[in-house]
């Protein structure tokens, strides 16, 4: 957190882009641990459908997010060519299911739109900008509102 | 490193200061009387004393400074440590203990409490015998108070006042009928060395010394016989001690010292007059260092045996310089190689002396943390390991490559570093142990009991965090035996016992497990009272039969207690239940055992270490689930003609003719929406928390291996049905079955379908 407010400050942030169905999104690089290939998952009983299980992350169990339907979109029919995309978000590590990793950009905040109104809650949830490359639309996404704090009172 | 830092190392020290404090006290209370036992507590208070004043914490650095005063009574002889005197200084050692803790965390230690003890040591400083009635000076709620019968204050009038404690005149014929338990006698032993004695490397000093331990002695040494200098032959032996020892133990014992020396000297034991006292004989404290002055004091500059002898004494005194000792007496006599055997002999005993003295070894502080990484390191290096055996053996068809052989040998190595490692967590459960002897003590004060505590096995390892989740069940279950187990001392003596009652604990590693033993010599369970109380609590039926063990067994059913009168010691109902389910959740088992009249056992087996687990690995509609071995009673086959239909969706199957519900893990996973066919899998029949037995429904069964336990709430969350993850041999993530909530789970099921709610397969909260 205290990095990006820093980096707010001076104007520009680098963001990794990817890409889910014919839509593009962004995060924040400084969340992102690692980017690896899809390996099974083992299913996890009573968990909402956009868990996919976990996976053996060098010894830690580390649990798999398929991020299309998390975003509300279909869920991912996962083959080799997708990745996973190993995230910290707030004290626990996650991996979360991409179509393909396309692009690291370096912006600054006039780059970032706001996001237009629309009806959607869910959209309202996550999105925290909008940005427009080279004519595509890359929506900026925001980790920790995807991952209420429900969970982390767990640990 | 700033204060705070030096702070914490200090609060770190007084642990083990407090903990060789208590052992030492304890020692000396089991009739220990080496001196090295009492400079060891004394020395454990002085350094406290010396760390608090550092830091300016004045509470600790006075009561410290009376205890250590009253200490030193004790260690310059002044003072007897009689078991009433170690009774104040135990309990000293406990408030010292607590006030070790206030000064760290900031609370503090009633001073009514302190100030009572600081009067009692004081007293006892100025050589004033304490009264047993002291021992329920300290304030205590007044029930406690009248109940207790203060077993030792037979001759001394119990004191009014709470605060205004008076030191009352001490006679000895009180303190003789304090003591039934000690039956001392008198031994008078001449001991009379002859030169062979000597020349066989024998040493008197070390002799009288072992016979010091066998109790309490004055010594008196003739040297009437030691001709002038100049006509002495330094290898002649010249003097008789006169011994006199008061001991509880045998005459055979106290041959048994003389064992190896018997041939070579003149020895008479024999059993001393009542009025041992009046002897005229003037009986010298046993000090080491007049012999040492002695010896020397007479001896010529030649080397003779005296000299030797000097020699021998000053080694021994040193006890750790063996080796010195050894060639010293080897150079007494050296045609003889029997001598040298000798030599060694007495030298090993030395050693073992010295072995005892500074039982300690050498140790480094670690973090934990740091630890637990190596241990997670390992633990993936194994799982690595066992991935590429698996690939290699997937590619490799000739099977006989030497790739084959070093990994064989990898695997060896990984699982001896992986042995090692977890070593380093294991630690001793003496410190818990330690800890039950104070709970024993002021429990057995409240109710005005007199009890014991005996340990053994102290040095067993386990793991750091068994140890740790230990103390509690295991202190419910002290109280328990305290409270319940052992009777009054009333009424033991009717029952013609010892009115001290006796609480052993026990640890032993079995067949990979730590087995703790908990038993009492009290009155066993009284069966008749719990199957009562069963019924009326609506536990069982009124009209069960049940045998004897499982009458006991009820003992750990939730909301049971047997406790007439709820004291705050024991009986909230919240009982025997609460350790069954925690020593459940270290993966452990217990059971009891119990003679009416003899009292009663509790037996607990653990895993020794919480990072690995004893799992069979099942499958379960296309998942690999691991199954807690601990859990399972048995697994079978089910056949057709077994399975039962009851109701609607309930399904029983009938082992040895009891029905048992069959539960379909799949189901209740949600893994499957249909019921599997029963016939088709294997059943596990498995144990759950509320006693009861379930027959588990699995697909297969793939085998049993050892798993290394992986948490999910690390990066998730709570699993219900599941307890924990591990990665097996391919790398993948398994599944940890938790049975007890699957079994939860089950019978919230069949209570749902029975409203109507079928489609609620959610699993019941688990607590």
């Amino acid at each position: 957190m205290s990095y990006a407010v820093k980096n707010l400050a001076q104007g520009s942030r680098e963001l990794i882009a990817f890409r889910i169905g014919d839509q593009e999104f962004c995060v924040n690089i400084m969340s992102v641990r690692e980017i690896r290939g899809w390996t099974k998952a083992t299913g996890l009983p009573h968990s909402p459908s956009y868990v996919m299980g976990v996976i053996n992350l060098r010894g830690a169990v580390l649990p798999i997010i398929d991020l299309s339907a998390r975003l509300g979109m279909r869920r991912a029919e996962p083959t080799p060519r997708h990745v996973i995309i190993v995230a910290q978000v707030k004290n626990r590590v996650v991996g979360l299911l991409v179509e393909a990793v396309s692009d690291i950009l370096t912006v600054t905040d006039e780059n970032i739109q706001p996001v237009p109104e629309v009806s959607s809650d869910l959209e309202k949830q996550y999105a925290r900008g909008i940005l427009a490359i080279d004519k595509r639309m890359i929506c900026l996404i925001e980790l920790d509102a995807l991952f209420p704090d429900t969970e982390s009172e767990v640990a | 490193m700033d204060m705070n830092e030096i702070k914490e190392i200090f609060f770190q020290e007084c642990e083990e200061q407090l903990a060789e404090l208590e052992s030492g006290l304890l020692k000396l209370n089991d009739g220990d009387r080496d001196p090295e036992t009492v400079n060891a507590v004394f020395r454990a208070v002085h350094s406290i004393k010396g760390g608090a004043g550092a830091f300016g914490l004045d509470d600790l650095v006075s009561f410290a400074h009376v205890f250590e005063t009253t200490l030193d009574c004790v260690r310059s002889n002044k003072l007897e440590p009689t078991q009433d005197v170690l009774k104040v200084m135990l309990r000293s050692a406990d408030v010292l203990a607590d006030l070790v803790s206030a000064s760290r965390d900031g609370g503090s230690v009633e001073e009514s409490r302190t100030r009572g003890l600081l009067k009692e040591l004081e007293a006892l400083a100025r050589g004033e015998m304490p009264s047993g009635g002291a021992a329920v000076e300290t304030p205590k709620p007044a029930p406690a108070k009248a109940a207790a019968p203060a077993p030792a204050a037979a001759a001394a009038p119990a004191p009014t006042d709470e605060s205004g404690f008076q030191p009352i005149p001490f006679t000895f014929e009180g303190f003789g009928a304090d003591e039934p338990a000690e039956d001392l006698s008198t031994f008078e032993v001449t001991f009379k060395p002859r030169r062979e004695l000597y020349a066989k490397g024998n040493e008197a000093a070390l002799l009288l010394r072992d016979l010091s331990r066998v109790g309490e002695m004055s010594i008196n040494c003739d040297m009437d016989q030691l001709p002038a200098f100049d006509k002495m032959d330094p290898e002649e032996a010249y003097f008789t001690w006169t011994i006199q020892v008061k001991t509880a133990k045998a005459e055979q014992d106290i041959r048994t010292v003389f064992e190896f020396a018997e041939w070579d000297c003149d020895l008479d034991v024999k059993l001393a007059e009542s009025s041992a006292e009046e002897l005229p004989m003037v009986p010298v404290p046993f000090d080491l260092s007049i012999l040492d002055d002695g010896a020397s004091d007479e001896d010529g500059d030649d080397a003779g045996a005296a000299e030797a002898a000097a020699q021998a004494i000053a080694a021994a005194e040193t006890a750790s310089n063996v080796t010195k000792m050894a060639a010293a007496a080897a150079r007494v006599e050296k045609k003889e190689s029997q001598a040298a055997a000798a030599a060694a002999a007495a030298a090993a005993n030395a050693a073992n002396a010295a072995n005892a003295a500074n039982s300690a070894g050498q140790t480094i502080r670690v973090d934990l943390d740091r630890v637990d990484r190596l241990i997670n390191l390992v633990g993936e290096l194994v799982i690595n390991q066992a991935m590429l055996s698996q690939s290699v053996i997937e590619n490799d068809t000739t099977g006989t490559s030497s790739i084959n052989m070093g990994l064989e040998e990898l695997q060896q190595l990984t699982r001896e570093i992986q042995d090692s490692v977890m070593a380093i967590r294991a630690q001793p459960v003496k410190p818990v142990f330690q800890r039950m002897s104070r709970i024993v003590r002021e429990v057995a004060d409240m109710v005005g009991k007199s009890i014991r505590l005996v340990t053994e096995g102290e040095n067993t390892e386990v793991d750091k965090t068994v140890i740790d989740k230990l103390a509690e069940p295991l202190t419910h279950m002290i109280r328990n035996a305290v409270d319940h187990g052992i009777e009054s001392p009333e009424r033991r003596e009717a029952a013609g016992k010892n009115p001290e009652g006796t609480v052993k604990l026990t640890a032993k590693h079995r067949s990979g497990r730590i087995v703790i033993e908990l038993s009492d010599d009290g009155a066993g369970i009284n069966r008749e009272k719990v199957k009562q109380k069963a019924i009326d609590k609506d536990l069982i039926p009124a009209d069960s039969n049940l045998t004897d063990e499982e009458i006991d067994n009820l003992i750990f059913m939730p909301g049971f207690s047997t406790a007439d009168k709820i004291s705050d010691i024991s009986g909230r109902g919240v009982g025997m239940d609460v350790v069954k389910r925690s020593i459940q959740a270290l993966g452990g088992r217990i059971s009891i055992s119990s003679r009416p009249g003899n009292g009663s056992t509790f037996t607990m087996s653990l895993p020794l270490t919480l990072a690995v687990l004893d799992g069979m690995v099942v499958t379960v509609a296309g998942q690999t689930l691991v199954v807690p071995l601990t859990a399972i009673v048995e697994t079978l086959q089910p056949e057709a003609s077994a399975i039962h239909s009851f109701g609607a969706n309930q399904r029983l199957i009938s082992i040895r003719n009891s029905f048992c519900p069959l539960v379909d893990v799949g189901r209740i996973l949600n893994f499957r929406s249909s019921q599997a066919n029963p016939v088709e899998g294997v059943a596990l029949l498995v144990e759950s928390e509320g006693g009861g037995q379930r027959a588990l429904m699995v697909d297969a069964i793939q085998g049993q291996r050892q798993v290394v336990i992986k948490s999910l709430e690390a990066n998730y969350t709570h699993v219900p049905g599941i307890a924990a993850a591990t990665i097996l041999g391919d790398g993948r993530v398994a599944l940890i079955l938790d049975v007890d909530a699957v079994v939860a789970a089950s019978r919230g099921q069949s209570l749902r379908q029975d409203t109507g709610m079928k489609s609620d397969m959610s699993l019941a909260a688990t607590g």
